[in-house]
């Protein structure tokens, strides 16, 4: 773990905090209201809001994910060096391009 | 000094409640990480696969599935908790007793956890 | 209470095994004091180390129970489970035989973080006064009364699953001397304790202060590495 991946990962880590809690009440709101595709989507559908939210939200889960997994891979697997930053590169470019479906999916579709 | 080979038992110090809390922080993360491309997948077929959305949600009536979702939102719930309690221990003055915040931690993701499952029934 | 306790003990190197032994039990006896009694009147091929005998040197730091332990400072009756003890050489180093480690790699890491003192003056020059009560001094003093037993390094999980992970002995160390205001070497220790392996291969699991039989809590002192690594860091100080 070098300087600038433990600071983006803190830093992640405290900007996703109220992301969190927002996307917990999100949840608990949704189970309560419906979670049909045409309840779920009446709501999403269209907002600028809900995009931003959760377009901030995959890309710090994104970083924050990926070094995370870099870090666990470094300690309990034989990865090392360059195979273990194409590791993490790989999965949080994964997780980018998935989430920015997932938001357009469901924001523009 | 022939015979069996044995290893050295040297990990007493995994009964303590700050590894403990160190390993379900690190495991709440690995479970999240295998989750999240699943979670991105599935809203994805909001994408002129509407049909299919509803069709994957209708499985979320099933009682094991809620008990999962509750699961996850156990996972996140103590993630968050452990992951505000490193940030607080690396970054505020030092308190020598936290047993009781990490405790505290776990308490509260388990009730945010039962919460969601009572509501979501 | 038996009159005898059976005692595991591990005999080897790398490879070996656990060989079991009966010692008679006393008041207020001691790890240190079994293991004496094995190497003396059982077998005295049993390799082990010890030199004060009081808590004070922490030559005789082994594994007792599966935790690491000054066995000087370790009475039976606080370990005996169901009769029995098992004790092995520290976790975490290579061995030498049975309850000898070899410690070489500790004190290297402990060069590696620039854990020695690196002066700004000389003896022509004035005294420097270090007032106690400062707040930099505060923090040297909480952290100064490591003697290198190795017993932290031991304990920690981020040692053994990461062999580069310099530790919280040497990183420990090199904190007292960053609040040393005599210290001129800062720069390069700075920059030695953020390298790879540095303070941030520290996941805070705490098992270091767990264990301290000083009372130091190295996890502290690495998370003010931390923080003074990201301050250089941000200022340009840090490459």
């Amino acid at each position: 773990m070098t300087l600038r991946l433990y600071l983006l990962q803190r830093l992640t880590a405290a900007l996703m905090v109220p992301l969190i809690v927002g996307h917990l009440a999100t949840i608990i709101y949704a189970t309560h209201h419906g979670v049909s595709a045409a309840e779920i989507l009446g709501r999403t559908r269209g907002s600028l809001g809900w995009a931003l939210f959760y377009g901030l939200f995959v890309l710090l889960a994104a970083m924050h994910a990926s070094i995370g997994v870099r870090s666990v891979a470094a300690d309990w697997t034989s990865l090392r060096g360059r195979p273990l930053t194409i590791l993490m590169w790989g999965f949080g470019v994964l997780l980018l391009l998935l989430g920015a479906r997932a938001i357009y999916a469901v924001v523009a579709s | 000094m022939s015979g069996l080979n044995q290893r050295l038992h040297t990990a007493g110090h995994r009964r303590d409640l700050f590894w403990v809390a160190a390993i379900v922080h690190r495991v709440s993360g690995i479970l999240l990480a295998c989750f999240l491309p699943i979670h991105f997948l599935v809203l994805g077929l909001a994408i002129e696969r509407t049909a299919a959305l509803d069709g994957f949600l209708k499985w979320t009536e099933l009682p094991a599935v809620k008990i999962a979702e509750a699961g996850l939102v156990f996972l996140l719930a103590v993630h968050l908790l452990g992951g505000i309690r490193v940030l607080l221990i690396e970054n505020l003055t030092w308190r020598p007793s936290q047993k009781r915040l990490a405790t505290a931690a776990i308490g509260t993701a388990g009730v945010v956890a039962l919460l969601f499952f009572l509501r979501a029934l | 209470m038996s009159d005898v306790i059976a005692v595991s003990i591990w005999r080897g190197r790398g490879e070996g095994r656990y060989v079991d032994y009966e010692v008679p039990r006393l008041d207020s006896q001691t790890v240190l004091d079994v293991v004496t009694y094995v190497q003396r009147h059982l077998d005295p091929t049993l390799s082990y180390r010890f030199a004060c005998r009081v808590g004070v040197c922490g030559s005789c730091a082994m594994t007792v129970n599966g935790r690491p332990r000054w066995t000087c400072r370790t009475h039976v009756e606080k370990v005996v489970a169901d009769g029995r003890v098992e004790i092995g050489p520290l976790a975490n180093l290579p061995v030498v035989k049975d309850l000898a480690t070899d410690m070489t790699r500790f004190f290297e890491k402990w060069q590696q973080a620039k854990g020695a003192f690196t002066p700004s003056k000389t003896r022509h020059d004035k005294v420097a006064h270090i007032m106690p009560a400062s707040p930099a001094r505060v923090e040297v003093d909480k952290a100064i009364e490591c003697i290198n037993c190795g017993v932290c390094y031991a304990a920690c999980d981020s040692v053994r699953w990461n062999p580069d992970y310099l530790g919280p002995a040497a990183l420990n160390r090199a904190w007292t001397l960053v609040n040393d205001e005599r210290d001129a070497g800062n720069k390069a220790r700075l920059a030695a304790v953020a390298a790879a392996g540095g303070c941030h291969s520290c996941h805070t699991h705490q098992s270091c202060a767990q264990h301290c039989p000083q009372a130091i809590n190295p996890t502290a002192s690495i998370a003010g590495l931390k923080q003074r690594t990201l301050g250089a860091y941000w200022s340009g100080a840090l490459t």
